[in-house]
């Protein structure tokens, strides 16, 4: 239940990469013989089939080894290539930390960075968006869907104004390719970052989608070395991953659709079964939401300890602090303008392909039985139970 | 990060979970942490007053397994203590009872927090003074 931080390999795209371990081993770049030629074909071909998957020309994919990566070096090379017209990126306070991180270490190289709020249901403010737009604007970067509510950002609206006000339009579509039907022309995107671990790839490879055309995109390079991929990111390929990432984009793109449906439908049957918990919220928009995801606050219980309940046959992750070092609660779930309380209390779904109604089932019971159980324990239960408004009390912060 | 077999075995079969009646003269009150901290304890000490010894000891906490355990295993300790012994008991007891890693050391100094503030509350209800207790140490 926790495909949002990563996904199985599918066995189709194990079956595919093994061969370039072992007996294809060459390096896609040694261009004096067979074992490179094989190599270089394979490359070029996953670059296909991953091009393919998001509607852009070969040409544009940059490999990665992430979108960790991707993300860096949209942001880091378009704002070095885009100096001269100035420093200005627009984003989002939810955006995933690779995203923010970034901002956070170009703004100490001078670059300016305006963090716009997202609505209660997760979505930005469209107005606020055009208004925070200067004449030193170069990029604005906004994610596709979200890694923890799973809410879909009104992508084409934001691209419309970014093209309008002659902006590039970068996107984090970790969360969306392969997931949902992702189109970067369709869309307007101009960058995107991409990973073929969300999407039953392997870890390790990830991309950056480049628009060449309308308006031709570049990137100052942030890897130097052999001027691999077109001299955007050098270093020799890895090529048993791209092999694999490109079986994982033409797997998604014939099963997508119905996979979405399928999925969907065990997530609402999922939600529903959890509303029928007292005191459960919804977090985010329902609405503008990835087909395979729901996050659910249950109050009064707090999250570590709620997954503690079954964490040796569920794997949830969860917004609390306690699952991380920093002893912060989610920023995605405060920026939506949740307390930290219930922020301490929520829980984050991700069906996957390998996701049964069988575990649907059995994730509902478990985590029924384990919030009655802790609110038993809980003194925070028992006062609300007795109608005592907790927000009366003095609390003793530490 | 694993949690270690006492923590489990406090979490799956907790230890004196319930409420002791607070308006009881003998009965003390301890509130510690907060909603927004993600931990809330409340742990409560009855107080035989012909001997001083803590007879009954009861809490209920909202937190993370390891803040379960931690209330969970002080109220064991509690119990059969004289409320001077009680005082003594230190966090860093709990942390090596429960082998509590390093992220966890608050969920400990919680639970001494709330011991103390349940023996100051007896003690002010009992016309004793309040003790000046050393500030926490989170």
């Amino acid at each position: 239940m926790d495909n949002n931080a990563t996904t199985p390999c599918d066995p189709r795209v194990v079956e595919t990469m093994l061969p370039y371990f072992t007996e294809k081993f060459g390096n896609a770049a040694s261009r004096s013989h067979p074992f490179g030629w094989v190599a270089e074909e394979a490359v070029d071909y996953a670059r296909e089939q991953v091009a393919k998957l998001i509607n852009a020309n070969p040409k544009e994919i940059i490999f990665t080894s992430g979108a960790t990566e991707a993300d860096n070096l949209a942001l880091k090379g378009i704002f070095e290539m885009y100096a001269s017209k100035g420093n200005h990126i627009i984003t989002c306070t939810t955006e995933h930390k690779a995203v923010l991180d970034t901002c956070k270490h170009l703004e100490r190289q001078g670059a300016e960075i305006t963090y716009l709020n997202v609505k209660a249901d997760g979505l930005v403010d469209l107005q606020e968006l055009e208004a925070a737009i200067t004449d030193k604007t170069i990029l604005i970067s906004i994610m596709y869907g979200n890694n923890e509510i799973g809410v879909i950002q009104p992508i084409r609206e934001i691209s419309e104004i970014a093209k309008k006000h002659g902006v590039l339009f970068f996107t984090d579509a970790t969360q969306a390719v392969g997931k949902i039907p992702v189109d970067v022309i369709a869309d307007g995107i101009d960058l995107m970052a991409f990973s073929a671990h969300k999407m039953y790839g392997p870890k390790g490879v990830g991309a950056l989608y480049v628009r060449r055309k309308n308006p031709r995109v570049k990137v100052t390079a942030q890897m130097d070395g052999g001027g691999h991929e077109r001299g955007m990111r050098s270093g020799t390929m890895n090529v048993p991953g791209i092999v694999g990432f490109g079986k994982a984009c033409e797997l998604c793109m014939n099963e997508m659709a119905d996979e979405a449906a399928r999925l969907s439908k065990m997530r609402d049957r999922l939600e529903e079964g959890l509303k029928q918990v007292e005191e459960s919220y919804v977090n985010g928009s329902v609405e503008h939401r990835l087909p395979h995801v729901c996050n659910i606050s249950f109050k009064y219980v707090e999250g570590e300890g709620l997954m503690m309940g079954f964490n040796k046959n569920i794997a949830l992750s969860s917004g609390s602090a306690c699952t991380s070092a920093s002893l912060e609660p989610s920023y995605v779930l405060k920026a939506l303008g949740l307390g930290d309380d219930l922020a301490h209390s929520s829980l984050r779904f991700g069906l996957g392909r390998f996701t049964t109604d069988e575990q649907i089932d059995y994730t509902i019971n478990a985590i029924t039985e384990t919030v009655n159980k802790l609110r038993e324990m809980s003194p925070l239960w028992e006062m609300f139970k007795e109608g005592i408004d907790l927000d009366t009390i003095e609390w003793a912060h530490h | 990060m694993a949690y270690s077999d006492k923590v489990i075995d406090h979490y799956q079969n907790p230890k004196n979970v319930g409420t002791l009646d607070k308006g009881k003269k003998n009965v003390g009150t301890g509130l510690v942490g907060a909603p927004e901290c993600g931990d809330v304890m409340r742990l409560q000490i009855e107080v035989d007053e012909a001997t001083g010894v803590i007879s009954d000891a009861k809490f209920k906490t909202f937190g993370c397994g390891s803040a379960i355990a931690s209330s969970s295993l002080a109220t064991e300790w509690l119990k059969g203590k004289s409320v001077d012994q009680a005082l003594a008991i230190d966090n860093m007891d709990i942390v090596e009872e429960l082998n509590l890693p390093p992220v966890k050391i608050h969920c400990s100094v919680l639970a001494e927090d709330a011991i103390k503030a349940a023996i100051n509350d007896y003690r002010v209800k009992n016309g004793l003074e309040a003790l000046n207790l050393e500030e926490s140490k989170h």
